[in-house]
């Protein structure tokens, strides 16, 4: 279980990521592509283990680090969905609902932990910070309907009676 | 998790061997079951000989579009000096599809030795695996998988002793499902939006860092290994229908089924089979009403087609829709059509990269009035609005997402006009909540 | 001579070069191909779709911005498949377009509003569903982006990104929910992304300073040039009831392609300043008194003619026509020629080569050396004290330079600004300013180019080349010339650089006559 850093204080004064091993991280990465920017997409991974989510200031960071602008890594943050930019519960949950799972009973598992996990609504976190609960778009496990992702962990064939024994995982 | 079911005995597998077998992922484990003998035997042969053994095996590329391999191959510039890419597009999104997903979590270096032989034939040092984000599994077993081959030789500077230098980079996606497009992925690698690029120029000419590049899926390049293997005329020989479609093919099978799971079998298998044996049939007391067969950008089966469709390239084509991913979404009597079409061009337009305006405001307008319809506001004149849309939708953006998006409405409404029909007519409930 | 292809586009036989357009290629065929994301200076993404165009024996539209003709192309931009992609393309544009345009400060000069009114829908089909919505955003000093009108055709972006290369733009999110975004703390500060604004081709990205002010169809448009430097940038005046509101670039490939600078963009408020000398001012028993142009052209002559050593000090934004015959007026005197020459820091636009704010902050130096202006300024102030006459030609004077003015022995304004410090002269003769009149000016390039009345001249005031002429005409009897066009003839018979061209030879995007460099003649 990889738990998601909790991102308490994000109105503190930012400390940069990319320092120690970080840092040593996204070094090792640059020979493996010919342009800094190519490391964007794993830059961005990086701030989002370490921090939970990607701030202004980490955008700002990661930015100087690659020698790109901020504007220009907003623009490519906010294409991709996985990426958090704004503060999310100590773990985030991504339940499946397009055709395939839908068609197994997606609706009723999302239902289940959107009550059991105190969240309500899809998109919102609850209110004792400890999750946020989306709809993703197929999650390429159709076979395996519903499969959820629990932070980095992937619970596959999750029916609304399982939801309980799998949050009771994650405190 | 996620455990395959026991090989069916009218299966024939040869990718799919080793699903299950958690040994299978180790290094050693997979040279205990004769891998990385493809890989040696490759360097062996000159890059024009592998190509000509691809092109003669009849393997098309296992993605979606159905181009033959060797050919893709041969399109590499030869003698220009310049770095060359192999990507493999692991970034199996298209819904009803998650064959590649096992293809890596049980047999990683399956795929690695089926890069290193692309890599190889195409003059490639470096290939990147495009993994989607959502893969953590995946991830996992493939990044273990890659410091492993590394540490016995099978990659780096000089491939098990040849001189060749292959190295492989795993490259995480981030959520976008456009990122499955070859050109949207070459700008996700790149550090930008994952927007599809216009073509020209191509990929072979000028594609990753503005370099020649190929894009392979896992499961074609797997295929790679076996057909190095056992020679370009046993995979040809692997063929029950078209001559044109050959080897094996991994279909996903999923929805309203007993046994969803990943099935290989020939190419020209009976979709009937596939379905009602393979896969177990439909659940007790119902009836089989749809398929999408082709992950969800292809036009939709109905029953007669699909029971009718033999499972290649143009087995599915003679019945009306395509292959595609071969992930069969199947849907029994239960299924709301309209529902789930509603479903899929909401996925589409949450998908839409926006660059395009067909693509950006059709995909969303498409999604409101299906919605509509589905609180039982719908209008007579939706129907034809929503054709008309699509046709525009069809055949003018860079890439095929609007298509995609379309694609389903149009054979919906053509096929199912009567549950369209319900709604519009008040005669069902709705099954949106008006607001 | 590159190879070139046939083609036919809407029945119209064309050749044009390999490698062109189809959208290009149409231009040529007197066929404009309406588009929005494409632009002659920016990298085309092909991403509006509204370019698509039926090409014969081709399978699907092709967009013709980015597809190239091949020989024997018969291409249909008008034809039904054509149009009615283009239709639907409006409507999709149009479903979350507002329907502001009476407030809207494109309203009239708005791609979108134009090309729906030339083939949109008459309807719409996009009923009961509410229109997105975003907030205005400020973009920087002179930016405003009005999300809800945006097309997402990329223009701002791609300008930022290739041609002012500071990517401070970017599209964020994706699908309908795609926007423009900047970064609170990285603004469009670039001294040319009010470029943008021009680029924008709804009223999307908006100036703060024309806001509201004015519209488009109230403007009347004059060719002209910038008057902030040596580059020369071709530019468009609009004014409004003989006010100049906006100016705007012109495109010419040679020397600022699409583009101006924010610096300028925003110098035209002077152009409009109502503290001016509106008739001649002569001293008479000491005192400065209006009189009319028979009384103080003589003036003029009489000093003239009476000096054996003259001084000018002219403005570097005076014509090359003024300067010459301001300059001949002087020919029988020991002359000391010289024009003040502002300087501010140089502002490159990094995409477009041999573009940039120059240092040097008038449009016509290089006029100037031609016209005889060899001294350097300080030369040319040392040699005031004493002097039997100053001729100041609109310079711009600071408190030391006027006092100077005093220790010549006479002194004559030729000046459009009523400067009180000013009034020691003998005479002031009030004249047009560049917006006022013809002429042309020679940029750092050698580049001699025609900039075109705007806006009537107040009171009696006279091109200053007007007035040295028929001063010296006069004076000597030299036949003075009537209109701009035959003052420029006649330099242009007497300076060899010039080469006998006229003004039909400049057309509008100018002539480059001699390869002088920027400040030879300072």
């Amino acid at each position: 279980m990889s738990g998601t850093a909790h991102a308490a204080h994000h109105d503190a004064p930012h400390q940069p990521v990319f320092v120690g091993k970080v840092k040593d991280k996204l070094d090792a990465l640059f020979p493996k592509y010919p342009t800094r920017m190519a490391c964007l997409l794993p830059a961005l991974w990086m701030v989002q283990e370490e921090r939970g989510w990607i701030s202004a200031d980490a955008i700002a960071e990661v930015a100087t680090v690659l020698g790109l602008t901020p504007a220009y890594v907003r623009g490519v943050a906010t294409f991709y969905t996985m990426y958090h930019l704004h503060p999310v519960g100590r773990h985030f949950i991504q339940v499946c609902g397009t055709s395939p799972c839908h068609l197994c009973g997606s609706d009723e598992v999302m239902k289940a932990i959107l009550q059991q996990t105190g969240c309500g609504e899809v998109g919102a976190t609850s209110p004792d910070d400890r999750f946020t609960v989306v709809e993703v778009e197929c999650l390429g496990a159709c076979g395996f309907a519903t499969p959820i992702l629990v932070d980095d962990d992937f619970h596959d064939s999750v029916t609304p009676e399982r939801v309980a024994g799998i949050l009771a995982r994650y405190p | 998790m996620g455990f395959p079911h026991p090989s069916h005995s009218k299966e024939t597998v040869v990718l799919s061997k080793y699903f299950g077998d958690a040994d299978a992922r180790t290094y050693a484990g997979w040279v205990k079951r004769g891998g990385y003998e493809a890989l040696k035997k490759a360097l062996g042969m000159t890059p024009e000989a592998i190509i000509e053994e691809i092109k003669a095996s009849g393997l098309r590329g296992r993605g979606g579009a159905g181009f033959p391999t060797g050919m893709k191959w041969s399109f590499m510039p030869k003698g220009d000096n310049k770095p060359h890419y192999l990507v493999c597009n692991a970034d199996e999104s298209e819904p009803g599809t998650f064959k590649d997903r096992e293809l890596m979590r049980w047999t990683p270096h399956q795929l690695i030795e089926g890069c290193a032989i692309g890599a190889y034939a195409i003059g490639a040092e470096r290939c990147y695996i495009y993994i989607r984000g959502e893969f953590t599994e995946p991830w996992h077993v493939m990044t273990k998988a890659v410091e492993e081959a590394y540490t016995n030789g099978a990659l780096g500077a000089n491939v098990f002793g040849s001189g060749k230098r292959i190295d492989i980079v795993l490259h995480r996606g981030a959520g976008a499902y456009i990122c499955g497009e070859e050109t949207a992925m070459m700008n996700s690698i790149e550090g930008r939006r994952g927007n599809p690029r216009i073509k020209p120029p191509f990929p072979a000419v000028a594609g990753l860092f503005g370099m020649p590049t190929t894009i392979n899926n896992v499961e074609t390049l797997t295929a790679v290994c076996h057909i190095l293997n056992r020679g370009s005329a046993w995979y040809k020989g692997l063929c029950l229908s078209s001559p044109k479609s050959t080897g094996t093919k991994l279909f996903s099978v999923c929805g309203h089924v007993m046994k969803p799971g990943n099935y290989e079998v020939t190419m020209g298998f009976p979709m009937k089979d596939l379905i009602h044996d393979l896969a177990g049939g439909m659940r007790p007391g119902r009836r089989l009403k749809a398929v999408i067969p082709g992950g969800s950008s292809v036009p939709i089966m109905n029953a007669a087609e699909a029971e009718a469709a033999l499972c290649d390239y143009e087995g599915i084509v003679a019945q009306g829709s395509m292959l595609g991913s071969a992930g069969f979404i199947v849907m029994d009597d239960s299924a709301d059509i309209v529902y789930e079409i509603y479903r899929l061009a909401k996925f589409y337009a949450h998908e839409s990269c926006a660059q395009c305006t067909q693509c950006r405001e059709g995909t969303a307008w498409t999604t409101k009035i299906l919605e509509r319809i589905l609180k039982g506001q719908g209008k007579r004149e939706d129907l034809d609005l929503l054709l008309d849309l699509s046709e525009q939708m069809t055949g003018k953006t860079i890439c095929v997402l609007s298509d995609s998006c379309a694609t389903p409405i149009v054979s919906g409404i053509k096929k199912f006009p009567e549950e369209f029909d319900a709604y519009l007519s008040r005669a069902k409930a709705p099954a949106l909540a008006a607001v | 001579m590159s190879e070139l292809v046939n083609v036919t586009i809407d029945g119209v036989a064309v050749s044009v070069p390999k490698g062109t357009t189809i959208i290009e290629a149409a231009k040529q065929a007197g066929v404009l191909v309406p588009h929005y994301c494409y632009h002659p200076s920016l990298p085309s993404p092909a991403v509006c779709r509204m370019c698509l165009v039926d090409v014969e024996k081709a399978p699907k539209l092709l967009p013709a911005c980015v597809t190239t003709v091949a020989e024997g192309n018969v291409i249909n931009v008008n034809n039904e498949k054509s149009k009615k992609a283009r239709e639907s393309v409006l409507e999709f544009l149009l479903i979350n377009h507002p329907l502001d345009c009476p407030i809207c400060d494109q309203a009239g000069e708005c791609e979108l509003q134009d090309y729906v009114f030339q083939e949109g829908r008459a309807n719409t089909r996009y009923e009961d569903y509410a229109k997105r919505f975003n907030p205005v955003e400020d973009f920087g000093p002179d930016v405003l982006y009005v999300a809800n009108r945006c097309i997402l055709c990329t223009r701002c972006v791609r300008f930022m990104e290739s041609v002012a290369e500071e990517p401070v733009l970017n599209v964020s999110e994706r699908g309908d929910r795609a926007f423009i975004g900047i970064d609170p703390d990285h603004l469009l500060t670039h001294p040319w992304s009010g470029n943008v604004v021009d680029l924008c081709p709804v009223g999307s990205l908006i100036s703060k300073d024309f806001l509201h002010k004015a519209r488009a169809w109230d403007l009347d448009k004059t060719a002209s040039i910038c008057p902030g430097c040596t580059q020369g940038c071709n530019t468009m005046i609009d004014t409004r009831d003989d006010i100049v509101v906006r100016l705007r670039p012109r495109p010419n490939l040679e020397v600022n392609r699409h583009f101006i600078c924010d610096a300028g963009r925003a110098d035209y408020r002077w152009m409009n300043r109502g503290d001016r000398i509106e008739a001649p001012l002569m001293r008479d028993n000491g005192k400065l008194v209006p009189t009319d142009w028979n009384h103080s052209l003589a003036r003029l002559a009489e000093l003239t003619r009476g000096a054996r050593s003259i001084v000018i000090l002219a403005s570097g934004r005076a014509s090359t026509e003024s300067l010459g015959f301001v300059r001949r007026l002087a020919d029988h005197a020991a002359v000391t020629a010289a024009i003040k020459v502002p300087l501010g820091p140089e502002a490159p636009l990094a995409g477009v080569p041999n573009l940039a704010l120059r240092k040097e902050r008038v449009p016509n130096l290089n006029g100037g050396g031609l016209a005889g202006y060899a001294a350097t300024w300080q030369a040319a102030l040392a040699a005031t004290p004493g002097a039997d006459l100053v001729i100041v030609l609109d310079a711009d004077l600071d408190d030391a330079e006027i006092a100077g003015l005093a220790k010549a022995k006479a002194a004559v304004v030729i000046g459009t600004v009523d400067d009180e410090r000013m009034h020691s002269a003998a005479l002031l003769l009030p004249t047009t300013n560049m917006a006022e009149e013809n002429g042309t000016w020679v940029n750092r390039d050698g580049r001699v180019q025609r900039y075109y009345q705007a806006k009537a001249a107040p009171g009696m005031a006279r091109p200053a080349w007007w007035i040295a002429a028929e001063a010296g005409h006069l004076a000597t009897g030299a036949a003075a010339p009537a209109t701009a066009a035959d003052a420029f003839a006649a330099l242009s018979g007497s300076i060899p650089a010039l080469g006998g061209l006229t003004y039909a030879d400049l057309g509008h995007t100018g002539r480059v006559v001699s390869s002088a460099t920027a400040g030879a003649a300072r």
